[in-house]
């Protein structure tokens, strides 16, 4: 690629590692980088496309939430079957020895910016399979990063919605365009 | 010139929307037709066995619920305080043994409820979904107004159950027993007469009579084979003996037929309550027993008809309160393995539809 004339290193095509300078130097630069953010992250928040996983009994509780009563697709939440369109995952029920790199993976094959909810007492740190006990990973934190923990053994259909609007408030909070400059700015310094 | 063609080994799972939870399969594909399968099973290993020997009697009740078939826990309580009450000779109230057929056969709904809606979603059918969750939501209502839990209820105990039927709960289960029946014929106009549905099930995923009962399968998939066995009739426990209920027999083998006898066994398992609700005697609850039971010395064998199939515990006792060694026979496992023997031959479409009809749970396969 490198030596293909068309080809502009992304650093040049766009001075990230100088943008947020800028912005911040503008008079009200930043004040419009947050109405930006706000404005995204209210999209982004509205639309939570979590992954058909199930592991064990909450993915029972998971799949009541999405079906009738409960019916999580009225706050957005579709559930989508490859890790490739999703932008959450729900790890429901207990992850054994065996299934936790398979979890790793699934977890990485998703796309950025991702989020994961630990769902009832197994995945948060063992639940009832902690003592006495060879073959269950003792929390899922251990593999993936958790945004959200959803306490219960199974957490009912309506905990699970609260864990989803938890979910909602932080990506409503987050820096998002700001934290997506830097890291474009860091692969730019990488990059030349 | 000849094509030159070579088998090709697919992988389905552990992730994937269809396999029910965490199941590898590996198929052998000639062209579209499946040569060979292989079930890589043990992603949901819990090892409930060991565990269960480290846990009292009362205990372990509240993890034969998590860690063996999730769908049914009340089967699953079933036969562990069968197992318990047989060893240590304790008897259990009238009242007590009429509340725990009900909730069995509750139960079985469900869980019949539950596969009739996967199925659906399998073969494109996602109202069937909509509709089943819908009535399965009533019954976790009444069972979280008997027991206090959705899913995992801890109501069972050594020698009859927690608690009495709340007030005006009869009346609840009854109305809700009116309503299933009557929406039981919109399932039928659903998928029963569905062309798709029918394409896509009848006929598909034979399993003889002779390879069910050589491969170990039990429940409504022997039952569609033309193997009329069912441990409620032929080992009876409980009060079933004492109730009026047919068992459902079909002998085609197919996926549709596997339909059908869930179908029919939901109706009889609403004639089964309304019986119950009906013969349900006054009087204790519950017999007086030690919370720190200690069996004698010995061993025994409980078995009964889970929603899956023939569900058993085989227990032994050292004489101390904890158990030395249990063994537990899934239906779910045996099932699985007859899987290989309805592949083989049919088309990669056919996998979804076949691995459905069978309703594999793999917490009851892997423990």
């Amino acid at each position: 690629m490198a030596t293909d004339p068309k080809y502009v290193p992304r650093s040049q095509a766009l001075p990230f590692d100088k943008a947020l300078e800028v912005i911040d130097a503008l008079p009200g630069g930043g004040v419009i980088l947050t109405k930006v953010e706000e404005v995204l992250n209210w999209g982004r928040a509205a639309s939570v496309w979590p992954l058909t996983f199930g592991l064990a009994c909450c993915a029972i509780e998971m799949m009541q939430a999405y079906a009738t009563r409960f019916d999580m697709d009225r706050m957005g939440i579709i559930p989508r079957a490859t890790p490739r369109q999703a932008d959450c995952i729900i790890v429901a029920g207990r992850a054994t020895l065996k299934i936790a790199p398979i979890v790793r993976r699934l977890w990485e094959q998703m796309p950025e910016p991702k989020y994961v909810i630990s769902m009832g007492s197994c995945a948060t740190c063992g639940g009832p399979f902690y003592y006495d006990n060879y073959s269950i990973l003792k929390g899922i934190d251990q593999v993936i990063p958790v945004d959200v923990y959803v306490p219960g053994c199974p957490p009912r259909p309506e905990a699970l919605i609260e864990g989803f609007l938890k979910l909602q408030d932080k990506i409503k909070k987050e820096p998002f365009l700001r934290r997506r400059i830097q890291r474009a700015a860091a692969a730019g310094v990488e990059e030349s | 010139m000849a094509l030159r063609t070579e088998e090709l080994m697919l992988n389905m799972g552990p992730q994937h929307p269809s396999t029910h939870g965490v199941l590898r399969l590996v198929v052998t594909l000639d062209g579209e037709n499946i040569v060979d399968v292989m079930p890589d099973i043990g992603y949901l290993h819990s090892s409930v066995e060991k565990m269960m020997e480290y846990r009292t009697y009362l205990q372990n009740i509240a993890l034969v619920d998590r860690g063996m078939d999730y769908l049914t826990a009340m089967a699953n309580e079933e036969v562990w305080v069968l197992a318990v009450e047989r060893l240590g000779k304790v008897d259990v109230p009238e009242r007590a043994r009429y509340i725990r057929t009900l909730m069995l056969e509750l139960q079985r709904l469900s869980s019949h409820l539950i596969w009739l809606g996967t199925f659906g979603i399998d073969l494109g059918a996602f109202t069937a979904f909509l509709w089943c969750m819908r009535e399965r939501e009533r019954i976790m209502d009444l069972f979280e107004a008997a027991t206090g839990g959705r899913l995992h209820h801890v109501y069972f105990r050594i020698g009859g159950v927690f608690d009495d039927l709340p007030a005006e709960w009869t009346d609840r289960c009854e109305t809700f027993c009116d309503d299933f029946e009557s929406r039981l014929p919109e399932y039928d106009e659903l998928l029963t007469g569905n062309p798709i549905f029918l394409a896509r099930t009848q006929g598909v995923g034979v399993l003889p009579r002779e390879k069910a009962i050589a491969m170990g399968a039990s429940g409504p998939v022997a039952r569609a084979s033309g193997v009329a066995y069912d441990v409620r009739k032929a080992h009876p426990y409980e009060v079933y003996e004492r109730i009026q209920f047919d068992i459902p027999v079909r002998t085609e083998g197919d996926c549709f037929a596997r339909y059908l006898v869930r179908l029919e066994e939901m109706r009889q398992s609403v004639r089964i309550i309304r019986q119950c609700l009906e013969q349900l005697p006054a009087g204790e609850i519950r017999s007086k027993v030690a919370v720190t039971l200690r069996l004698p010395k010995g061993e025994v064998y409980a078995r009964t008809e889970s929603p899956r199939g023939d569900l058993g515990i085989y227990l032994v006792s050292e004489g101390t309160d904890k158990a030395y060694r249990v063994k537990i026979r899934a239906p779910a496992f045996t099932n699985l393995y007859a899987l290989t023997e309805m592949m083989r031959g049919w088309k990669i479409a056919d996998v979804i539809a076949i691995l459905g009809s069978i309703d594999i749970v793999l917490s009851d396969v892997d423990r």
